[in-house]
């Protein structure tokens, strides 16, 4: 017990006095958050319209208005010739250009079926899509508007959106944001010190005292769990405080996925140390190899559900989407225990199968 | 106390140690002397537990390094090639930590390496990767003795170490062989090699001689002479040519020859006139131990 005691000392010790390390650790989460939650957002704001309308038409007036009272554009300029609409994407800041039809009152009084033109810049197609749905939806309640005046039969679609009203992305990110930190803290900060110890020759020695393997390991898993306890209280904090996320499930259960999954990432650091003997191997694993799974597969910015069988097959391989599924499902829809059945149970099975690989290819000899 | 019998290891197709045999007794300082890439790390790795060979068995103090493994750890200090050492500790972190590992703690060894550390004391609060490399070997040595190990296995402990670190450094070991530590050393310094007890001579994972260092070079049997001359560039490969020298190496500021017959000193030294040496000396020299490394077998 002394000597595990002495170890994690020691350990303590190296994180301690690599303040740059530390520091990046502990700010990391912040930083994740905030571009996650406020700058990196899909949600479309400020989109620049130009507009081309006969001056004078009432009906096109009115729709211009409403548009422009929406806080998602902004009217910016209105085009005199109609030649002029291919050329303003080039010239001018502006993202959609609307197009009215010649006579467009008139033809609508007469129940002649006016036009509207909407044309935008997709170089950006999930801008593009959404500028248009929104344009439409501001179309179409006009129309039923207008419509309710003379003929009140209509079909009305209803739009609710469960668990997230806004349509915030912050809510998609903040499980994306703990998948991640938990996985490059666990996996690459212990895989980086364990093989440091390699690289420096320590380990030569500690193979050669009596020192148990699996004390080796448990002083080199208990710092970071900690500063992963750490990570995760903050990231809750600031998704509740800054970013207005509530977590409507149970913080007890949310809390021990969470460890669940944290050890589970000390076990990929583990067994990364085991195969690589540099610290910019082990770097290279733990970043490439589990920075970009995490964010490309785990549902995180793509859905799972979208993508081609076989990606979707290797998605199911990776912890991160169980977990993110997981800590959703309990956070943002308030489900209980037996609703994360499913994740709590692949994800265990994942950690005792790493255990067992980890404690396999871990060696009391050298190469 | 230490028994390696016929042991043999390779890496893919590169035979690092090829049917090694040496026994080492209880309080003898024992040195491997040999160039790098003779075999010596792998020999240690393999001594002190690390490495399993291809061939033939190691005890160490009647313990098996295979069978009895751990308990062999307990009881051996190590200081590997390169000082491996914590470099943001501090020397009293380093050496509380390495206690530790060992079950120990510093006070109850102390007189072991009282001599030694008391040398780096007064930087006990200086982090490792800030002393310089004597330093650094004094306190890995500190580290590799703490728990009062049955033998002490040194790889080049004095490799990248000052001439007077070095000098105090086999003082030092000369003082653990007193208190009946049993010191298997490895160097590529072949004036080391008269501070040990025992030497064997270590070649292409081969050893050539196994001997006391005095009877090693009593044993060598062979006419040996040293040329000196202004010139030394073209010197060597022009005696070379000479047919009364067998064979000629560089020494430093003169050149080891071979000669036939001390008779024929005259005759050399005529040859040498001849071309454009006028300045040659030769003077008949005793060996010393890199001359028996050289000529042997």
């Amino acid at each position: 017990m002394k000597q595990l005691m002495s170890f994690i000392k020691k350990e303590v010790l190296h994180i301690i006095r690599d303040k740059r390390t530390i520091l990046i650790l502990l700010i990391m989460p912040i930083i994740q958050i905030m571009l996650f939650g406020f700058a990196m957002t899909l949600e479309v704001k400020n989109i620049n319209v130009a507009v081309f309308y006969e001056y004078g038409d009432e009906m096109a007036e009115k729709i211009i208005a409403r548009i422009s009272a929406s806080e998602y554009f902004n009217i910016v300029k209105s085009i005199d010739n109609i030649n002029d609409v291919n050329n303003i994407f080039k010239t001018e800041d502006v993202d959609t250009v609307i197009v009215f039809s010649h006579n467009f009152s008139k033809d609508l009084y007469n129940m002649a079926s006016p036009s509207i033109q909407i044309i935008n810049d997709a170089s950006d197609p999930n801008q593009a899509s959404t500028v248009t749905s929104y344009i439409s939806a501001i179309i179409s309640s006009f129309q039923n508007d207008i419509i309710l005046q003379t003929k009140p039969i209509i079909i009305n679609t209803e739009l609710k959106m469960l668990y997230n009203p806004e349509l915030n992305g912050a809510y998609n990110f903040v499980p994306g944001v703990m998948a991640l930190v938990l996985t490059l803290i666990c996996a690459m900060m212990t895989s980086i010190s364990i093989v440091r110890e390699k690289e420096f020759g320590t380990m030569e020695l500690l193979l050669v005292s009596p020192m148990k393997p699996a004390y080796i390991i448990i002083s080199k898993i208990v710092p970071y769990f900690i500063i992963s306890t750490i990570n995760l209280v903050t990231i809750l904090v600031l998704a509740v405080s800054l970013l207005d996320i509530p977590i409507k499930g149970s913080l007890m259960l949310l809390m021990a996925v969470s460890f669940l999954f944290i050890f589970l990432s000390l076990s990929v650091g583990i067994l990364i140390s085991s195969l690589v003997s540099s610290q910019a191997a082990a770097m290279l694993i733990s970043g490439m190899g589990m920075m970009m799974p995490v964010m490309l597969l785990s549902g995180m910015l793509f859905p799972i559900d979208s993508m081609p069988k076989f990606l979707q097959v290797i998605a199911d391989i990776v912890p991160a989407s169980w977990y993110f599924t997981a800590v959703k499902k309990i956070m943002l829809e308030g489900q209980g225990l037996i609703n994360v059945g499913k994740e709590i149970i692949v994800l265990t099975f994942m950690l005792f199968l790493l255990i067992l690989a980890s404690v396999k290819k871990f060696k009391v000899r050298l190469g | 106390m230490v028994k390696v019998s016929n042991i043999s290891k390779s890496f893919k197709d590169v035979l690092a140690l090829d049917n090694v045999t040496f026994a080492a007794n209880q309080g003898e300082l024992y040195g491997i002397i040999g160039p790098d890439g003779a075999g010596k790390t792998t020999l240690f790795r393999i001594m002190t537990t690390l490495t399993i060979p291809d061939n033939g068995t190691v005890y160490i103090n009647n313990r098996s390094i295979i069978k009895d493994y751990m308990e062999i750890r307990k009881h051996i200090g190590y200081m590997p090639g390169k000082f491996a050492l914590y470099q943001d500790l501090t020397v009293e972190e380093n050496l509380n930590f390495f206690a530790s590992v060992f079950d120990t703690d510093v006070n109850e060894n102390y007189d072991l390496i009282k001599g030694i550390y008391s040398h780096i004391a007064p930087f006990k609060k200086r982090k490792a990767g800030n002393l310089s490399g004597g330093m650094k070997q004094k306190l890995a040595l500190s580290c590799a003795l703490i728990h009062k190990p049955e033998v002490l296995f040194l790889d080049e402990p004095t490799t990248g170490v000052d001439p007077v670190s070095r000098k105090e450094f086999w003082d030092m070991l000369a003082g653990l062989k007193q208190m009946g530590i049993t010191i298997i050393v490895s160097t590529p310094y072949m004036d080391e090699a008269s501070r040990c007890d025992r030497i064997a001579l270590i070649k292409n994972g081969k050893f050539l001689h196994v001997d006391t260092p005095d009877n090693i070079i009593a044993a060598f049997n062979k006419n040996l002479i040293a040329v000196t001359a202004s010139g030394m560039k073209t010197l060597l490969n022009d005696i070379r040519k000479c047919n009364h020298i067998t064979s000629a190496f560089a020494f430093g500021s003169e050149i080891h020859a071979l000669i036939d017959d001390y008779n024929n000193i005259g005759n050399v030294l005529s040859y040498l006139n001849t071309m454009k040496y006028r300045d040659a000396e030769i003077k008949i020299i005793s060996p010393n131990i890199e001359d028996c490394f050289i000529w042997s077998k």
